[in-house]
């Protein structure tokens, strides 16, 4: 390559750069109006410095699978009821086993049968008298685990949606890869934000069989919930009393379930209280139709997230539209509206973590890390023109070029800033310049040595060369661990610093040289280098 | 300009010093360790940090006497700091405690102690930040940042064994895992909380503190093809005596923006700044008095011929003559002569 066609890629490089990196947020800065494609690839300010809402939650997968093994063994109750197979009891004792009592020896290859047609996703195992264990598969498990923590970034993702929150991030993380981090930046109602989150909105529409009871045990039959039929707790439903909790035995299988929702939006109901309309899907309505026509006269229990909201008397044949009411406030129907939208979780959800940061935080950290970014810059800066005179103005220039291009790249591929971002471009400063002194020291020694300037100056970029590519691939192996490791702030650092390694071998090696022989160019006669 | 002119240090004569150095600074830092223990932040300890701006200003003391009286739970373990610019009136509140963990009650403590502030009649405050992790994260947060610090160590160790030589890879991370055990040991004198940002900082610091050993290793590399009749402990003070001006600069200059991030970084980079500024100076100070001598036990006082048969990349440059190889002709077994160390290796 000619020098002049060096000094044009190097231009080009810059002018690039600098658009995309640094006039946007001079622009920003001083409200320069300006075209959007420019300040379109902005560099992104993480939540630290903007500010916002950082939350860690945990999938409780075990729901998930404990749901799966209920569903199973109700559908192994039921298929065993039709087919007239009299077993004993039928229970849960945890997430992944179910078992099935004294199968009576007579029907125990109806009972075999019967259970393979169910239970495919089961194990199954005998015991004595007549016992049989299932036990999930282990495949299984894991897939249900994996797609249950899916379906809730899923759902938190259209939760986050509807309420409004401009580029938030939700991702899936953690070693057993069932946490999910959620960043909403610039949200300050945090209590709200985290009550839709992590609200199971679980809707499910069930026949009540008797109730309301003030107390558990009045429903029970020989000291146990019946067969099918579970006891629900939820308010008495009397307008103003939250405070005493009622229960219903309904059946365990829902009419209608919250998969069958086509929309919900807050509404008002007779007595001027908040509710929550809702609209069901033709299939859902087709069944609700049913269930409703058959049990005209009944009671409805509308039952969310395990507690019974309200259960209005069945007056006639519904079909496809429904209302929620109970003792609701404006706020919680507008949350429970956007809740039951975006479809209930497939298990529950605990945080793990909480981090807020106001907005005055975060201009607090930007103002210090500009401050540390304009010391660290003068420090170095006055030190590389003190020692290496002029050809610390090359480093200089280097060392600009390289921030540039860092904050180029950075705006680029849409890398976000943090706080130890800004720590790591500081730091790219100090360690940037590193290769220009190893260069420079060595052109020094081979002067010493009584090369000419020319030669002294190609050996030592050319020496040191394989030793700056060392260093830097040192560091990068570092830097990617450290990706690797860090969630956030800590990938924002790792990510300034490895592209501060790539720019900077760039600037010191090609633009540096470049600098030294446009020197070159200049004074025909070189007897003398100021080093 | 030159720091040193033409050094001549026999660096390797004061190696028994140093490592004796370093071993009682590390055995200090361990005990230190063993008896207070290690100071973790709240994402590896897990509890509440609130971060409260006051409408008027208020004293540390008061917002401490306030929790002594309303949230004695606290006891001992809570913090009480102001934070920020003076202007802003922020005051940081920590307390071990957090919120059951299940449901939305993680910030039922940041509300206790809100609630606290609120009874002592301190004027009006608002929640500027907050940070409630649940302690469960932090076990396993911390079992990932030893192993993201350990891969990176052995990432680095097969790097510079595939890139030099394997004695020269030894030497480099046990260097590297000095400054580590000698940064810790640090930190645990000035009680500097375990955070993320100290971690990313250690981390850092074991990719950059190998920067000055590979430019030593380098250098001798290049010498033990010049330097074929002297004993590889010539070889290595030499190499030492003739990159130490620019070891001492490159990590002066990194310092530098170090020690910006220090004293003007604000309060959340305070950890992540010491831990940088003690981890270039020791990372220096291994790479001159540790790195190579570890590289010399590795070898004994073989003579230098073996070290030649170090793979050869550098030949980017004018070096033509000497190529891998090159050594297995080289009569070299000479183990104690004494050459001058200062003698240049130059190429061509």
């Amino acid at each position: 390559m000619t020098l002049r066609w060096k000094l044009i890629t190097i231009l080009v490089v810059l002018v690039a750069f600098a658009a995309v990196g640094v006039y946007p947020i001079v622009a920003e800065h001083y409200g320069v109006n300006s075209p959007a494609f420019l300040m379109q690839k902005q560099l992104k300010l993480g939540l630290d410095l903007k500010g916002g809402v950082h939350l860690v939650l945990r999938v409780q997968t075990d729901d998930a699978l404990r749901l799966q093994t209920e569903q199973e063994m109700e559908r192994l109750r039921a298929d065993l009821m039709t087919k007239g197979i009299v077993v004993g009891n039928l229970m849960s004792p945890d997430s992944t086993h179910f078992v099935v009592e004294a199968v009576p020896p007579a029907q125990d290859a109806a009972f075999r049968a019967a259970a393979t047609e169910v239970g495919a996703n089961f194990d199954r195992s005998s015991g004595s008298n007549g016992t049989y264990t299932f036990t999930m598969k282990p495949n299984i498990q894991l897939t249900l685990r994996e797609e249950s923590v899916v379906q809730a970034r899923e759902t938190i993702e259209r939760r986050v949606n509807e309420l409004g929150v401009t580029e938030p991030s939700i991702a899936q993380q953690g070693a057993n890869g069932d946490e999910i981090l959620v960043q909403l930046p610039g949200v300050t109602d945090v209590d709200r934000a985290k009550e839709i989150i992590r609200s199971t909105g679980l809707l499910e529409l069930k026949i009540v069989e008797q109730g309301p009871a003030a107390t558990r045990e009045l429903l029970l039959t020989n000291g146990q919930e019946p067969p099918g039929m579970e006891i629900v707790p939820g308010s008495s439903g009397t307008p103003g009393d939250t405070a005493s909790t009622v229960f219903y035995l309904v059946r365990k299988v829902a009419a209608v379930s919250g998969k069958d929702l086509r929309n919900a939006r807050p509404t008002i109901d007779e007595n001027n209280q908040a509710a929550v309309s809702f609209t069901l899907n033709t299939d859902g309505g087709r069944r609700f139709g049913t269930v409703t026509g058959e049990n005209i006269g009944r009671q409805l229990a509308i039952v969310l997230d395990g507690r019974v909201q309200s259960a209005p008397r069945i007056d006639g044949r519904i079909t496809t539209d429904g209302r929620i009411t109970g003792s609701f406030t404006q706020e919680e129907v507008q949350n429970l509206s956007l809740i039951l939208r975006s479809g209930a979780l497939p298990a529950s959800l605990t945080y793990l973590e909480e981090r807020t940061i106001g907005p005055s935080l975060g201009a607090d950290s930007i103002r210090s890390g500009v401050t540390a970014s304009i010391v660290g810059l003068l420090l170095v800066i006055s030190f590389m023109l003190v020692y290496y005179k002029l050809s610390g103005v090359n480093a200089v220039v280097a060392l600009i070029f390289n921030l540039v291009i860092l904050l180029g790249l950075m705006a680029y591929i849409g890398a976000v800033m943090t706080l130890p971002g800004i720590a790591g471009f500081v730091l790219t400063m100090g360690i940037g310049v590193d290769s220009n002194v190893l260069i420079f020291e060595r052109i020094k020694e081979e002067l010493e040595a009584g090369r000419g300037v020319r030669a002294a100056i190609n050996a030592g970029f050319n020496r040191v060369f394989w030793t700056l590519f060392d260093t830097h691939i040192a560091a990068a192996i570092s830097c990617m661990f450290l990706f690797q490791f860090g969630t956030g702030p800590i990938r924002g650092f790792a990510i300034t610093l490895v592209i501060g390694l790539i720019s900077n071998l760039f600037t010191s090696i090609f633009v540096s040289k470049t600098l030294f022989e446009l020197e070159l160019e200049r004074r025909h006669q070189v007897a003398t280098l100021s080093i | 300009m030159h720091i040193f002119n033409h050094p001549n240090f026999d660096f390797l004569r004061w190696r028994w010093h140093a490592i004796a150095l370093s071993w009682i600074i590390i055995i200090a830092g361990g005990i230190t360790l063993a008896t207070k223990g290690i100071p973790r932040g709240v994402e590896f300890a897990g509890g509440t940090v609130v971060i409260e701006q006051f409408d008027q200003a208020v004293s540390v003391e008061q917002v401490r006497t306030a929790l002594d009286q309303n949230y004695p739970k606290g006891g001992q373990n809570s913090i009480v700091q102001s934070t920020g610019d003076p202007s802003q009136r922020m005051v940081m509140i920590r307390v071990p405690q957090v919120g059951a963990e299940a449901g939305a009650s993680l910030s039922t403590t940041a509300q206790e102690v809100e609630a606290a502030l609120m009874k002592a009649n301190l004027g009006a405050f608002h929640r500027e930040g907050a940070e409630i992790v649940s302690p469960t994260v932090g076990a396993e947060l911390e079992k990932k940042g030893l192993l993201a610090t350990v891969l990176s160590l052995v990432g680095i160790l097969i790097y510079l064994a595939f890139r030099f030589q394997f004695s020269f890879g030894v030497g480099a991370v046990v260097a590297t895992i000095h400054d580590l055990l000698i940064t810790a040991a640090f930190l645990a004198f000035f009680r500097y909380d375990l955070t993320l940002n100290v971690i990313a900082a250690i981390l850092t610091m074991t990719g950059y503190s190998t920067n000055d050993t590979i430019v030593i290793f380098d250098r001798v590399r290049e010498n033990l093809r010049s330097m074929r009749r002297d004993s590889l402990r010539d070889v290595i003070n030499a190499s030492i005596n003739q990159t130490l001006g620019r070891t001492v600069i490159t990590s002066g200059t990194a310092l530098l923006t170090a020690l910006a991030l220090f004293f003007f970084g604000g309060e959340v980079l305070h950890g992540f700044a010491f831990t940088m500024v003690v981890g270039i100076i020791t990372g220096t100070y291994s790479s001159v008095f540790i790195a190579a001598a570890i590289v010399s036990f590795w070898r004994g006082t073989a003579p230098t011929r073996a070290a030649a048969h170090a793979p050869v990349v550098s030949g980017a440059g004018g070096s033509g003559p000497q190529r891998a190889g090159s050594g297995a002709t080289a009569v070299g077994s000479q183990p104690q002569r004494k050459t001058k160390p200062q003698r240049k290796a130059r190429a061509s």
